[in-house]
């Protein structure tokens, strides 16, 4: 039948790009750096299979304590983003009026269009010593003399959320819009106290975007760079830090490309876990809009 | 009366309050990066030393304004290159898969669309290495056995435009897949039946009705692109992009106002285009 | 000479059969029904007609040439879609236009085409509008307009006053009719819409389950059914159980499952003595108190269902049946009320009796 095959060549043509993309950019490079995270250099331009790279992994407490401190500062950053960016989705979706609703939302979108640097850039103006928060500590008496905000966790973590409390945002407003006031006023009328109706109704509704929005930010944060680095100095001890010493500094690939393999490892674990707990799956979080 | 909100005062005044305490914590660090773009002072800090515009326009060290800052300029044209590249490769590859999968039957589908999903929770970082390791891989063993030099799979402008590409097609394919969801295909049957050719009703119903979508896709897509850091980090080669520029800027000579410019510049340029997909968007939904 | 010929028509989709050796004519200028639950594979039936879904097996011929090897944009059957599949990204003008230019037509003929046949369903001017700006009635008008400018050899229309309201759907029935007079196209209509296909067609076939139950005039279907089934599915009826009890003459005496006995016209060829059968009685024939020649039961009015000119007694017989008598007038001269006993009557020929399978 010829129209059939018209249907035939057309499903052909439309899964060439997504092979070569899928192939050729994530499949095969993540096996690459598998297999380079495998391999022992012994002399130049001789190698040989090993798993050396991940044994000086464990035996040097710097690599995985970083590790372990990337991770847990990570999802502390993803509850905090959540816990600080819930009532603000929550405010928007369900609270505001028409009209203001848009002009928050994009109030919200904004500085998601900015880049990490320049958001990182502003908080080092805003905290260090000659910053504006010093100089105005300062102006008001409170303080003596100059003081030096930065290069802190609390900082880092601050600024963390600060870059990817936008990402939680945005997910959850869509999912909070979708559910309609009289289930919350069915809720209410079956003798629900706000508590209840909020445990038992808001937030299992709100579910798939809620573990959308820590999927993200928890990557982002994980996989962030330059927020960590600025804002917390050389001592900021981010893993990624780690991956990109050893590629560019060290030039040590093969150790670099193990440290890139326990990211991904280690992060694509943790989210597994997440959808576990929650019972959601990646198709319907991350990319239900 | 809506039932959502807090029902007394006092709450109703704590949750704004909260609100307005967010969106403060959101504007600060913008806001300060903004302010000292206008300082008359070679530090972005206080005090303040009056107004001037020189950070954008002046032409001598050391108020090199950023119009006049030759590698800033080349590292702006770098970044508009890739981004309009990029974004223009991922809005053509996104609008396959969206078509693939919400058109197409196959076996292992839904496994198929994990996995395109998947390049958005891959730290930017990994996917930067590991394709910097793919491609070195390839350039050598190419220069071993043929003894061919292919430089573009070395650091530089391809590998970044790859680099980015392999994430932002998952952005792209998932944007425009959501719009092509909400299409009617009895339009594009009604179409046929009044005797159009399969070119034409692509052509004059599908991607008009997708218009929308393709170009917020791209906005979206060169937005990303121009601000990302971590993917292009480990891919960059000598003609690096603005943000890679102002990094080495900022590590190596310190903080400086011609920076807060470049913010502010950016700041305006990022926030004009998402405004215009936003009212592009909303333009093409409610036609009166 | 017939417009359209389907002949042993089927369309299987993996087991499930949707259309089953369908076969019909429609002759030239008529206008034609199919009638059918949803899910019995009607909307199957159109898209083979329009070509977008190809038959397992059976012809279509369009003016006595076959089209199945024809491609959908290249068959002159046009179809207004159930939810009128109106252009969003062009004017009403441009939407009537789609099909010339696709022809490649010039654009003073487009021109003239385009406000003659918005001329014709009597929407002069609105060529500039957008669709949105529209009525639903005019957007129904809209959707014809752009099929019939393109001068087609059958019009095929799928459910399109599904999603108007009810008054405004009453007033399309009438308009719709005008218009095919008026076009003097064969229209092919689908509807799982009773009292839509009575009013507007001059032939109804009822499909159930992938087949034709019968084709037939209206007033065939309603007055002379062929099967249980197109008794029950066209106009309102009273369906009773029952056993055979005897066969004399084209009548059979039938003893009701819930007591009692009638007597009614066998009306297909599997009554027989003993056999399970369905009697269908209409509202209107029958009638309160004692009649002559015919049936009785006697009963007791349950209730009264008030609604207008099609307001009805509720009869409940002493077997436990629940019977509607229709009651046109039903102001302060009624003589019953609820508990009243009361006998209900009809004549034989207006009890109808059908075989039940298994």
């Amino acid at each position: 039948m010829p129209r059939s095959d018209t249907g035939k060549l057309s499903l052909i043509l439309l899964f060439m790009p997504f092979v070569l993309w899928m192939v050729l950019l994530i499949i095969l490079p993540q096996i690459g750096i598998g297999y380079l995270s495998l391999r022992e250099k012994l002399g130049p331009g001789q190698y040989t299979f090993s798993f050396a790279n991940y044994a000086d992994f464990l035996g040097e407490p710097v690599y995985w304590n970083t590790l372990l401190r990337t991770a847990w500062m990570s999802i502390l950053v993803t509850i905090l983003a959540l816990i600080v960016g819930f009532p603000v989705a929550y405010y928007i979706a369900k609270i505001a009026k028409q009209r203001s609703r848009a002009a928050l939302f994009l109030m919200c979108l904004i500085p998601l269009w900015v880049s990490d640097l320049v958001r990182a850039f502003g908080w080092i103006v805003l905290l260090r010593e000659t910053g504006l928060i010093s100089g105005f500590l300062q102006k008001i008496g409170l303080i003596g003399g100059p003081v030096e905000l930065l290069y802190n966790d609390i900082t880092v973590v601050v600024g963390l959320v600060y870059t990817v409390v936008l990402f939680m945002i945005v997910p959850l407003v869509s999912t909070l819009d979708g559910m309609d006031n009289s289930l919350l006023e069915a809720g209410y009328n079956l003798g629900g106290s706000r508590f209840t109706v909020f445990r038992r109704i808001v937030v299992p509704y709100a579910m798939p975007g809620i573990v959308a929005g820590c999927i993200i930010v928890f990557m982002l944060t994980a996989g962030s760079y330059l927020t960590p680095i600025l804002l917390g100095g050389k001592n900021s001890m981010w893993f990624t830090e780690q991956i990109y010493e050893q590629f560019v500094t060290r030039y040590n690939w093969e150790s670099g490309a193990t440290f890139g393999v326990l990211l991904l490892a280690f992060t694509s674990f943790i989210v597994w876990l997440g959808l576990r707990l929650t019972g959601q799956s990646l198709a319907s979080t991350v990319a239900k809009d | 009366m809506n039932v959502a909100a807090p029902q007394s005062t006092f709450l109703r005044w704590i949750y704004g309050g909260y609100m307005l305490a967010f969106f403060l914590y959101l504007a600060a660090p913008l806001t300060a990066a903004a302010i000292f773009a206008f300082n008359d002072s070679i530090f972005p800090a206080l005090p303040w030393k009056g107004f001037t515009l020189e950070w954008f326009f002046g032409s001598t060290e050391p108020k090199l304004g950023m119009f006049n800052d030759r590698r800033l300029m080349e590292g702006l044209w770098n970044s508009l290159f890739i981004g309009l590249t990029v974004s223009a490769l991922s809005v053509i590859v996104g609008t396959c898969n969206a078509f693939l999968f919400e058109r197409k039957q196959f076996p292992g589908k839904s496994l198929l669309y994990v996995l395109m999903i998947v390049p958005l929770v891959i730290p930017g970082v990994i996917l930067g290495i590991s394709i910097l390791v793919f491609a070195s891989m390839i350039a050598n063993g190419v220069e071993d056995t043929l003894d061919l030099e292919w430089d573009f799979l070395r650091p530089g402008t391809f590998l970044v435009v790859l680099g980015q590409f392999s994430f932002l097609v998952t952005i792209t394919s998932l944007v425009i897949a959501a719009r092509l969801r909400k299409f009617d295909v009895a339009l594009e049957e009604a179409a046929l039946n009044l005797g159009a050719s399969r070119l034409r009703v692509l052509a004059t119903v599908t991607l008009p009705y997708l218009a929308p979508a393709l170009f917020s896709a791209f906005v979206v897509a060169f937005l990303v692109s121009f601000e990302n850091f971590n993917t292009t980090l480990m891919l960059v080669g000598s003609d690096a992009p603005l943000t890679i520029t102002m990094y080495d800027r900022m590590v190596k000579v310190g903080s400086t106002p011609v920076l807060n410019a470049v913010s502010v510049f950016l700041m305006m340029g990022s926030g004009l285009l998402a405004l215009l997909s936003i009212v592009a968007q909303r333009g093409k939904d409610q036609p009166t | 000479m017939h417009d359209l010929q389907c002949e042993g028509l089927t369309k299987q989709f993996g087991r499930h059969i949707a259309v089953n050796n369908v076969s019909f004519d429609v002759p030239r200028g008529s206008f034609f029904s199919i009638l059918g639950p949803s899910g019995c594979g009607k909307t199957t039936l159109m898209r083979m007609i329009a070509g977008f879904e190809e038959p397992t097996s059976g012809d279509i011929r369009i003016k006595g040439t076959s089209v199945i090897s024809t491609p959908p944009n290249k068959r002159s059957v046009k179809m207004v879609f159930q939810h009128l599949a109106l252009f969003p990204m062009m004017n009403v003008g441009e939407n009537i236009a789609y099909g010339l230019r696709c022809r490649g037509e010039s654009k003073a003929d487009i021109a003239r085409k385009v406000t003659a046949v918005l001329d014709r369903i009597s929407l002069p001017g609105v060529a500039e509008k957008q669709v949105s700006q529209l009525s639903g009635g005019q957007k129904q008008r809209i959707a014809i307009a752009r099929c019939m400018v393109l001068e087609p050899d059958v019009l095929l229309l799928d459910e399109p006053l599904g999603a108007l309201d009810l008054k405004l759907r009453e007033r399309m029935k009438i308009e719709l009719k005008l218009l095919q007079n008026q076009f003097n196209t064969t229209f092919l209509y689908i509807t799982h819409d009773q009292s839509e296909a009575l009013v507007m067609s001059d032939n109804v076939a009822v499909m159930n389950a992938g087949r034709f139950e019968q084709i037939g005039s209206p007033q065939e279907l309603y007055n002379n059914p062929r099967t249980g089934f197109v008794a029950g599915f066209v106009g309102d009826n009273n369906r009773w159980p029952g056993r055979v009890v005897t066969i004399a003459g084209g009548e059979a005496r039938v003893e009701l499952d819930a007591g009692g006995e009638v007597i009614a016209t066998v009306s297909d060829g599997n009554v027989r003595a003993g056999a399970k059968v369905e009697v269908f009685v209409r509202p209107e024939t029958i009638s309160l108190g004692e009649g002559k020649d015919g049936n009785r039961l006697s009963g007791a009015v349950d209730s009264l269902l008030f609604n207008g000119a099609n307001s009805r007694v509720l009869v409940r017989t002493t077997g436990g049946n629940l019977i509607e008598v229709s009651h046109a007038v039903m102001d302060g001269s009624l003589s019953v009320k609820p508990g009243d006993k009361s006998d209900i009557s009809w004549r034989r020929e207006h009890c109808l009796c059908f075989s039940v399978a298994g």
